[in-house]
């Protein structure tokens, strides 16, 4: 199980900075949100990997950290947020310059 | 709890209640919402001169949320610096409130909600004690900002928001990761728990704590834009509005101050093995920053992107003296913190102040023509004698105040800034026998060249705006334009007379953060803290 979460974060972080580094502004996006997820897991994944444990302390029992479920969840509500607000953004900017490109004009060929 | 004990949440929840207050509230019930803005700023101001007041004994107050005990649920902590911070924080953002009231708070929607809201995230940012907590306040005030940055609209800024955004998201997702690697490894995210647990940390976990530490501080450096990670910063501030870029020359300090507090706080003296992690790459990191933000000063042709570099000037010879860990010059370093960024905000409305109905080419024609000789015939002989308007001698008398604050020279604070920092610097780096180390030298002699460059950059500037300008055009300014410019500049004139009290007491806050003994007791009562550690 590590290494397919492992390989997850892998491919999800190296898409995402493939993507960031494009010059389309949809590109950029969907690199940032990849990247988010990336991140996502790996926050999740530093509360260890453990099957079939219960995330809330009981006496007695295997439990695994809340506290990494916990920031995820805050992670992920944030990330949310601002990648609606990147689109809004990305929106106004092809509005006012016409094209999707990120520095607001086409490179001359 | 003494009803008083809670003055430490005001700062985060007086903007919060001010900001969901303004927010239903239509466009057409501005002046409500500016009272309130006022209030709530007001208030600000007075509740971080009490918490200043509280603070200056030594005595660390430490808020705990819900009264949970202190490692498990998330304190604020009020000590020097950060009673520091909230109170130039506030004194700033009351100055640049003034100055939007003018005209600038009407040429967008939610101004005030926005306004309340960044500075809502800039002090819980300035009080927190736990470092996932300090993610959520930094993008408070990073969503915060990226209203503000856009507010007034405009293809330019729309623009240079969209890579505004985009750099910060990115770098909020490195700091999640450093969060996350040093939870991992340590298991803890109060700061002052991880200030006990790192020098204890195993050997072979060692390199996962130190590479979430370094991801955070990459983090940290971006959001003071730190060279090579700081190439968002001149073209953001230099499109924002006036009062936008004012406050926004405290965001900047916000990295600096993250970096202070965190880096000395779990890799200080006594962090163990990991003592003192990439201080050398600080302070590569501030110099190389102080020469890109001088040629930047250099290479200004407007006087915006003259502000901005200036910018980058200050963060950098901040982070360049945080990095070399003396408590002398990291008081010096916060002393001057405050006065730049006074000045800053100053020199930001200053400068939409002259430039205003100006036409947008001039300046850079005023550069060329200085380049390449005066080729038009002299016309003016026949305006000897013409007095200089009011207006403009009082802007031009407000420019020679922040070049001489900017450049450091005496006889204001800029001066008594920077001369505390190079004494405090070689008192620090001379050993008991022999010369000062060499780097002594190398920013003794940077920071004097920022400064030489900043006199030259900002003597070009008046020249060409105030004394022989192209087009004599004499701006309409207001009286409440023009006073938050005179205040600020009075605080740092106020800074300058009271500069003993005032270093005395960035000093005890410096020395209270690099031996950070009495921080960590404070938020973790000894008997708890034996328990905690393991």
């Amino acid at each position: 199980m590590e290494l397919v979460v492992t390989i997850a974060i892998g491919v999800l972080t190296g898409s995402g900075i493939w993507l960031l580094l494009r010059p389309r502004t949809f590109q950029v996006i969907i690199g940032l949100s990849l990247l988010s997820y990336a991140v996502n897991l790996f926050i999740f994944a530093m509360g260890r990997l453990e099957v079939d444990v219960a995330p809330v302390l009981e006496a007695g029992t295997a439990n695994s950290d809340p506290v990494p479920q916990a920031l995820v969840l805050t992670a992920i509500v944030i990330g949310f947020a601002t990648t609606a607000l990147f689109l809004v953004v990305l929106l106004a900017n092809r509005g006012f310059s016409g094209t999707d490109h990120v520095d607001g004009r086409e490179p001359s060929p | 709890m003494n009803p008083v004990d809670h003055l430490a949440m005001l700062p985060i929840l007086l903007p919060l209640v001010a900001a969901a207050l303004m927010l239903p509230l239509g466009e057409p019930r501005r002046p409500l919402k500016v009272a309130l803005n006022l209030a709530s700023t007001l208030a600000l101001v007075a509740v971080a001169v009490a918490l200043a007041m509280r603070a200056a004994t030594g005595s660390v107050e430490v808020y705990r949320l819900g009264d949970w005990p202190a490692p498990f649920a998330i304190v604020l902590v009020v000590d020097r610096l950060a009673a520091i911070m909230l109170l130039a924080t506030s004194v700033l953002a009351f100055c640049s409130l003034l100055f939007s009231l003018a005209r600038w708070h009407r040429v967008g929607v939610h101004f005030h909600p926005l306004f309340q809201f960044l500075l809502m995230g800039l002090n819980g940012a300035f009080l927190t004690g736990d470092l996932f907590n300090l993610f959520v306040f930094f993008e408070v005030l990073l969503v915060a900002s990226y209203g503000l940055a856009m507010h007034g609209s405009g293809s330019r800024r729309v623009q240079v928001g969209l890579h505004y955004i985009a750099v910060n998201l990115a770098a909020s997702l490195l700091f999640l990761l450093g969060v996350s690697l040093i939870y991992g490894v340590a298991g803890t995210l109060n700061m002052a728990d991880l200030a006990l647990r790192v020098p204890t940390i195993p050997a072979a976990d060692r390199p996962l704590l130190e590479a979430g530490a370094a991801l955070l501080g990459t983090a940290f450096l971006t959001k003071a834009a730190a060279w090579p990670l700081g190439f968002w910063l001149e073209d953001t501030y230099a499109a924002a509005s006036a009062p936008v870029a004012a406050l926004f020359a405290m965001m900047s300090k916000l990295g600096v101050y993250a970096i202070a507090r965190v880096w000395l706080l779990l890799f200080g003296v006594a962090a163990g093995p990991s003592a003192g992690l990439g201080a050398d790459w600080l302070l590569a990191a501030g110099i190389a920053t102080l020469v890109f933000g001088m040629l930047g000063v250099l290479a200004a042709q407007e006087m915006a992107r003259l502000a901005a570099n200036s910018v980058l000037v200050s963060s950098g010879l901040l982070i360049a003296m945080i990095a070399v860990g003396d408590a002398q010059v990291i008081g010096a370093a916060f002393y001057y913190l405050v006065v730049s960024t006074f000045t800053l905000g100053a020199f930001f409305l200053l400068v939409e102040l002259a430039d205003r109905g100006r036409h947008a080419a001039a300046d850079i024609l005023a550069v060329t023509r200085e380049a390449f000789g005066e080729d038009e015939d002299e016309t003016d002989d026949d305006e000897i004698g013409v007095a200089i308007p009011a207006a403009v001698a009082l802007l031009g008398l407000a420019f020679l105040g922040c070049a001489l604050l900017l450049a450091g020279l005496p006889p204001l604070a800029g001066f008594v800034g920077k001369f505390m920092l190079l004494d405090a610097l070689f008192t620090a780096l001379t050993p008991a026998s022999g010369d000062a180390a060499p780097v002594a030298w190398v920013l003794l002699a940077l920071l004097l060249l920022s400064s030489f460059a900043t006199l030259i950059a900002m003597s070009r500037a008046g020249l060409n705006r105030f004394w022989a300008p192209l087009e004599a055009r004499v701006p309409r300014v207001r009286i409440i334009e023009m006073m938050p410019v005179a205040l600020l500049l009075a605080a740092c004139a106020g800074l300058t007379v009271a500069a003993g009290p005032a270093l005395d007491y960035a000093a005890a806050a410096a020395r209270a953060l690099t031996a950070p003994q009495a921080y960590v007791e404070g938020v973790l009562p000894p008997a708890t803290a034996s328990e905690a550690a393991p």
